[in-house]
């Protein structure tokens, strides 16, 4: 199992990697707004990541960490 | 006696900047000033430097800013049309405190005008150069050899105060030949901690800049600028005065205009009239204390320029409008004669009398 | 393992760029470059005027804001100053180099200048509020063009990469975008190759990128990477336009 580590403060919420993610293991947060006002991204379903960074590689703001 | 050389007074330029450790010029062809592009196109070569021909004033500006953001003694010239151009740069250099050093050998204008000499961009100089609050220290040199101990001066007067320093000198300046002495002793480029030259991963990185969008910000950036500007003011105002001692009237006048003036001062001295010359060598930091002095003495100043008259308003402020001040001119390129300066004397002394 | 980390490069702060603007990308491209390549404490960048005109804050190496359209220029100074020790880029939007710096951008293309121009292609001025840029599409509406570009009346985009590879002097020229996965990775490729020819001091490298503007192009982010498919690259088509020392590639 890969680990993802996110930057929510930083998120802007705009989905791009959320899209990307082959194994759909994130989603924007329906609930949540962080310091900038955005929904950020949560890893909801981390446990099916296979730690292939498309997340990290269309992300605008840097924020995701990915280990494997 | 020193080694002297037969110079024109655009080389003298060159010359003095490359003594003086400039080693990077960026230049746009315009008469009256194109012996300097020409000078430094043979020279730099040579001595391992950059000349380069830019695709327009704007660019050669901006170049001199990057030579100047990474630390280096830098020079651009032009004449008034090209100069206008510049001064989108020229107001660049001073927000983001860079060293510079602009020579302007002015023609007349507006506009294209024509290619003669003219001291019709003193106001442009003098106020700035270009959009927001700055100046540039504005050195107006009075012969070949002040073209090139002027340009050294603004290297160093640039680079102790972060700013631009602008010879503002005219075609005739440009284009006259005197004999000069290029031995000088060059005060050494300060240490530049600010130049962004690349880390070297040694310190944290720096930037050069401009912007600063936090109005409170800005205000305490330009405040601080004015008290730099308040200690040049104080300090580095250059003037030759020349039989002030007992004159009754005064002549003021710089550059090309200075010396048709001194000359009028000399018919006039033969016959008997009691006048001297006032001559700025800094144009800003305008040399107040001398009109001071001269408003308590004389009982009238004429600014003699070849403009439609810019500079007497220095004059006026200097002196508070404690006495006359009148303007003997010509413009568009043509030079006042002895005889005009003379008869313009003359006509007060009578007055006086 | 880390598999993906932020660049050293990189300054750890948040952008200003709107949410989903691909900007954010092209930057963390250039700074893994940098380090990638080991030239963090030789390289200077300059920012542009422009959406990205703060980008002098988003870099951990020496930066300088340059005015509107003379990055080149500026960039033009710093390398000729110590061309041996200094790695110089230049990161402009299409209204700072295709429009007001078009001069400058020529000019140094056509000198050869040994510098690296990252050159954001979103057709559109994002900073002023999505005014029409020199590279907007024909019938693409704008705030300066509210009935849609009328070619009759303000011409055609400019196509920037064509129009240099005519010139002799540049060495490198490509158009890539960072609307996939792929793409980011190929536009990468294409920045680290524009760095590489500078320090093998071959010349002018340019690599425009077909780039996003979701709050100005009225579009979701995702919305905003499929109109660079179907509008900008028929118009814009990727590749490379020029590759002096690689002749196989032209």
């Amino acid at each position: 199992m890969a680990k993802l580590t996110i930057n929510v403060e930083k998120c802007k919420g705009c989905g791009l990697c959320v899209d990307v993610c082959p194994k759909n293991v994130l989603e924007l947060s329906p609930n949540k707004i962080n310091k900038k006002g955005h929904k950020p991204v949560e890893a909801v379903r981390e446990e099916s990541c296979i730690g292939c960074a498309f997340c990290a590689t269309m992300c605008p703001d840097c924020i995701i960490k990915v280990e494997r | 006696m020193a080694n002297k050389v037969l110079m024109k007074g655009n080389e003298a330029i060159a010359e003095a900047a490359i003594k003086a450790g400039c080693k990077h010029y960026f230049g746009y062809p315009i008469t009256p000033q194109t012996e300097i592009a020409a000078y430094m196109a043979k020279k730099m070569p040579k001595i391992g430097g950059t000349f380069l021909q830019a695709e327009s004033e704007i660019a050669a500006i901006n170049m001199v800013y990057g030579v100047s953001s990474a630390g280096y003694r830098v020079m651009t010239s032009s004449s008034s049309p090209g100069i206008s151009l510049k001064s989108e740069g020229l107001s660049y250099l001073a927000g983001a405190d860079l060293p510079a050093v602009v020579i302007n050998v002015q023609r007349g204008g507006p506009g294209l005008g024509d290619i003669q000499p003219s001291q019709s961009d003193y106001f442009q100089a003098t106020r700035g150069g270009g959009h927001g609050d700055f100046h540039m220290i504005v050195l107006a040199p009075g012969s070949v050899q002040e073209m090139a101990s002027l340009t050294v001066k603004g290297f160093e007067l640039a680079d102790k105060y972060r700013m631009t320093a602008m010879i503002l000198a005219d075609g005739t300046m440009g284009q006259m030949m005197e004999p000069v002495e290029l031995d000088f002793d060059v005060a050494p480029a300060p240490e530049k901690p600010w130049a962004t030259n690349g880390t070297k991963m040694q310190r944290k990185h720096n930037i050069t800049n401009s912007l600063s969008l936090v109005p409170e910000e800005l205000e305490k950036f330009n405040f601080a600028r004015y008290e730099r500007y308040k200690l040049i003011e104080e300090t580095e105002a250059l003037c030759e005065e020349y039989l002030m001692d007992d004159a009754e009237i005064a002549v003021t006048a710089y550059g090309i205009a200075s010396r048709v003036t001194k000359n009028a001062v000399d018919e006039a001295r033969k016959m008997g009239i009691k006048v001297g010359l006032i001559r700025p060598i800094t144009v800003w930091p305008f040399p107040k204390a001398p009109y001071e002095k001269a408003a308590e003495k004389v009982n009238h100043i004429i600014t003699v320029e070849l403009s439609m008259g810019q500079m007497i308003e220095d004059v006026m402020l200097a002196t508070k409008c404690k006495v006359p001040v009148t303007l003997c001119n010509r413009a568009g390129g043509m030079i006042p004669s002895v005889e005009q300066v003379l008869e313009e004397i003359k006509k007060y002394a009578k007055r006086g009398e | 393992m880390v598999v993906f980390d932020k660049p050293k490069s990189l300054a750890d702060i948040s952008m200003h760029y709107c949410p989903g603007c691909t900007h954010g990308i092209v930057h963390r491209l250039v700074a893994e470059v940098i380090d990638e390549l080991g030239i963090e404490g030789k390289t200077i960048g300059i920012a542009p005027v422009g959406c990205s005109v703060m980008a002098y804050n988003y870099f951990n190496c020496d930066m300088i804001e340059a005015a509107h359209g003379r990055a080149p220029a500026v960039a033009t100074g710093v390398k000729r100053a110590n061309p041996d020790e200094h790695i110089v880029f230049t990161y402009q939007g299409d209204g700072d180099l295709a429009s007001i710096g078009m001069a400058e951008t020529v000019h140094a293309a056509a000198r050869n200048e040994n510098i690296t121009i990252i050159f954001i292609n979103n057709a559109i001025y994002g900073m002023t509020g999505g005014q029409m840029a020199p590279t907007s599409l024909p019938g693409q509406v704008t705030q300066t063009s509210p009935y849609g570009r009328d070619v009759n009346a303000c011409g055609y985009p400019v196509k920037v990469c064509e129009m240099l590879s005519t010139l002799e002097g540049p060495e490198y020229l490509e158009r890539v975008t960072v609307n996939s996965v792929k793409a980011v990775k190929n536009a990468k490729k294409a920045i680290k190759k524009a760095f590489q020819n500078q320090i093998d001091k071959k010349g002018f490298s340019l690599v425009e990128v077909l780039s996003t503007c979701p709050t100005n192009w009225g579009m979701t982010p995702q919305n905003a990477l499929k109109w660079i498919d179907e509008k900008m690259i028929p118009y814009y088509p990727l590749g490379v336009y020029k590759d002096r020392s690689n002749k196989e590639n032209n």
